[in-house]
């Protein structure tokens, strides 16, 4: 994986030393908190319902085990134990004090990690796919050209002050791992007649208003990339709507402007742009490709002994095919039955980070889903791993199944919340996981926001809960027919909405629906998309 | 150590030498009427290209930021270099030390701040980055030129 | 009953105006009539409490209970993680937010 060099490292340390001073500045009252806000922001450092939040960046979800030692040493060393990964693959602690910060982010900067714009009106930690670099099925491995994206978006001088936020995903697989086409750029790295390029998909995103994005250019050279980003960043900055937070999107503008007339002006500042001298020299691409290279694979097993049905379980649903026949990418569920989605102990952090030593070349990922991958595990260690997985209560074999909820932390934790997410997300995964339900139902991704912002993914759910506040009272509004995948969707509303028993039932009368029609082979999602909505409403409201 | 450039009047910092423009500045659509000013000033919602073609007549280009979020300044400033203006532009209104670095990076060279920054503060907001990741059009050769043995734009 | 509630600057902690000071502990916020603006203004400029606001609450025999579902989750703690609230020892604890 990546590696700082002096350069990298120096613009980090700056950071720490910046921050230091400004949240010093605040204590001493030198700085209000109306402007510091933006700044602690941009720092990734929110004020939630219980104490100050740190979100940490994972640039594209990729970190090794020294890394993740220290993420678990700072949760026992100025949290409570403990750390929650989040959906953009970045990971979060939830009772910060600000006159820590200075001294975590220098912890963080010791091992090549920061919070640098893991929030404020900017452009955020960059994410790929997380089985990038060992899924059999890409081009090639798409975070050299992330990892490109990231150093130009830091701290970039034109855009910190953006409308709003911005999110890029780079993928390089005709399957979508990574939700690309629901970020405000989704960049595909794409063949065409030899040449490898970047496909640019801009104005997706979820929230409010969710819009799938448009392809505006089907084939951005290498060497024109980070040009081609900043022509899309600047069209942006320059037109985006200020006057209302909730329109400040940049779907808002590709979809009040239309996708034809955004590309326009795109490539009218695309063609300025280029004159400029702002892109990288390609060298730069290589020199960053290499820290991307295949480990050593090594042949070995190809089967596993499947005497062990626990283990056969688990291998069948949380593995996935490697581009090596003797290797498996290995996914360690953070979604234990009953559990909160996404969290982990500083003991289990230890533990993954280990495991990662041991057996996946030193590397983890963070996936949007809030599991942890190791990439490159030998088939023969399988069971091993599993063994120590199964111990911590990190072997749930539940990848992609109804008990893998994305939730977000909802207002147990979120100030912007109107509900609570992981009590929900706890009961349906004990209701599922109980009766053997969750065993006939197969691949179906059941996602819940505590709010419109959507952190939690509801629309793309193939069953998408989000929580609102009626007159006081949590209520849970259901929605079928979403996909954050290649066949991205956004799911639709049942109709009226359901109190926190009420939308449990609502679950497993929908997925009784499912198991009642289903044809061979359908998923969820695909007998939705066969028979329609009526079946279901008929099920819910009749 | 960066050199502040100190301005007596209520322009705080100025980063050249020439003199200054003696007379207020006008609206840009003032501007694009009839004026003779050789100052306009852009608000948020203006258009910095609509100057390009008047350059030649232009000394001094204020940038207001009304509040220190609005970041359509920043372009503004950065298509005005990249069209080879060479005049001063001004960041005028919600400017704070935080934001100074970046502003110098898009080509404001001149800051009159609604409430003066301290100067050591300014100091050191300058002072911070030893390098940077991007080109811009202030001169300074991009980390990843520098990596390579590149020089700036080239 | 009016009471104020913030977050301490340091820490994050949720604080609640106790007619003398900010305390950990809901129960012991006080009714500030019409002086919740004088309060906060002078109590935030000392910088001894970070963005307050005033609530509506009520208050009987168990204590002060905020009016809006989110105040409670704020004077209890996460209802998931009921050890992490202020009163840990009770594993139901979480309804009282409800």
């Amino acid at each position: 994986m990546y590696q700082y060099d002096k350069y990298d490292q120096a613009m980090v340390d700056a950071r720490v030393a910046e921050f230091r001073d400004q949240a010093q500045r605040r204590l001493e009252g030198k700085l209000s908190e109306d402007q510091f806000k933006p700044l602690r922001l941009m720092n990734g450092l929110y004020l939630q319902l219980h104490a100050y939040m740190l979100r940490v960046a994972i640039p594209y979800g990729t970190l090794n085990s020294a890394q993740m030692h220290v993420l678990a040493d700072i949760a026992d060393k100025y949290d409570r134990g403990y750390g929650h990964f989040t959906t953009r693959q970045n990971i979060q602690y939830n009772w910060i004090k600000l006159e820590d910060a200075g001294d975590i982010l220098a912890d963080l900067a010791k091992v090549e990690m920061h919070a640098i714009q893991t929030s404020g009106n900017c452009i955020r930690n960059i994410s790929s796919d997380h089985f990038a670099g060992a899924a059999q099925d890409e081009l090639v491995d798409p975070r050299p050209y992330a990892e490109l994206l990231r150093q130009w978006s830091s701290f970039h001088p034109e855009f910190m002050y953006l409308p709003r936020k911005f999110k890029i995903a780079v993928i390089a697989s005709d399957t979508d791992r990574a939700a690309m086409r629901l970020h405000d750029i989704g960049i595909q790295i794409v063949e065409k007649d030899g040449e490898i390029g970047a496909s640019f998909y801009v104005g997706g995103g979820m929230g409010r208003t969710p819009m799938i994005a448009p392809n505006i250019r089907e084939f951005v050279p290498l060497d024109q990339l980070i040009t081609y980003s900043e022509a899309c960043l600047r069209v942006y900055n320059r037109y985006g709507r200020r006057d209302n937070k909730y329109k400040a999107r940049i779907k808002i503008l590709v979809h009040e402007l239309g996708a034809e007339e955004y590309t326009r002006q795109v490539e009218e500042e695309f063609a300025h742009l280029l004159e400029q001298g702002i892109e990288p020299p390609l060298a730069e691409l290589e020199r960053i490709k290499p820290y991307f290279a295949d480990p050593a694979f090594e042949d070995g097993a190809k089967t596993v002994d499947r005497s062990d049905p626990d283990f056969a379980l688990w291998v069948d649903r949380n593995t996935h095919r490697h581009k090596h026949d003797s290797y498996v990418s290995a996914v360690i569920s953070l979604k234990p039955v009953g559990g909160i989605p996404g969290d982990a102990t500083a003991e289990q952090m230890h533990l993954m980070a280990d495991l990662a030593k041991e057996y996946s070349f030193d590397e983890m990922r963070v996936m949007h889903t809030q599991n942890v991958v190791l990439p490159h595990v030998k088939i023969a260690d399988l069971h091993a791993l599993w063994t120590k997985l199964d111990a911590a209560d990190l072997g749930t074999p539940n990848l992609d199944q109804i008990g893998d909820i994305i939730a977000c932390p909802g207002l147990d934790y979120c100030s912007l919340a109107n509900a609570r997410s992981i009590p929900l997300a706890q009961k349906i995964s004990e209701r599922f996981a109980e009766g053997g339900k969750q065993d006939k139902l197969g691949e179906l991704k059941l996602k819940i926001s505590g709010c419109i912002n959507a952190c939690g993914h509801h629309h793309a759910g193939h069953i998408g809960i989000l929580g609102v506040d009626k007159k006081g009272v949590e209520n849970y509004q259901l929605s079928l027919g979403g996909s954050e995948a290649e066949d991205t969707a956004l799911g639709k509303i049942t109709g009226r909405g359901f109190d926190e028993e009420g939308v449990l039932n609502a679950v497993d009368t929908v997925t009784d629906v499912y198991l009642a029609k289903k044809e061979d082979g359908e998923r969820f999602l695909d007998t939705y998309n066969r028979i329609g909505m009526a079946p279901f409403k008929e099920a819910l409201y009749d | 150590m960066t050199d502040l450039g100190t301005s007596p009047d209520g322009v705080q910092f100025r980063f050249r030498d020439d003199e200054m423009v003696d007379h207020a500045s006008v609206t840009v659509d003032a501007f694009l009427e009839q004026s003779n000013s050789s100052a306009v000033r852009i608000e948020p919602g203006d258009d910095a290209r609509d100057l390009l073609p008047h350059l030649d007549r232009i000394a001094l280009v204020e940038v207001n930021f009304p509040v220190y979020g609005d970041g359509r300044g920043y372009s503004a400033a950065r298509v005005l270099r990249e069209e080879g203006y060479t005049g001063e532009i001004r960041a005028v209104g919600d400017v704070l030390v935080d934001q100074l670095n970046n502003m110098r990076r898009c080509g404001f060279d001149a800051f009159q701040p609604d409430v003066a920054m301290n100067e050591a503060d300014a100091q050191a907001a300058l002072d911070t980055w030893p390098e940077v990741y991007q080109a811009t059009t202030d001169g300074r050769n991009p980390i990843w030129n520098i990596r390579h043995g590149v020089g700036p734009n080239e | 009953m009016i009471i104020l509630t913030g977050n301490d600057l340091k820490t994050g902690a949720v604080v609640w105006w106790d007619g003398v000071s900010w305390s950990a502990h809901v129960d012991n916020a006080v009714d500030v009539g019409d002086q919740a603006a004088e309060i906060m203004a002078r109590e935030e400029s000392s910088r001894r409490v970070n963005v307050p606001y005033s609530i509506e609450a009520t208050k009987d025999e168990n204590g002060v209970r905020p009016a809006h579902i989110k105040d409670r989750v704020r004077a209890l703690g996460p209802t998931v993680r009921p050890d992490l609230t202020l009163k840990p020892a009770d594993p139901d604890i979480g309804e009282w937010v409800i």
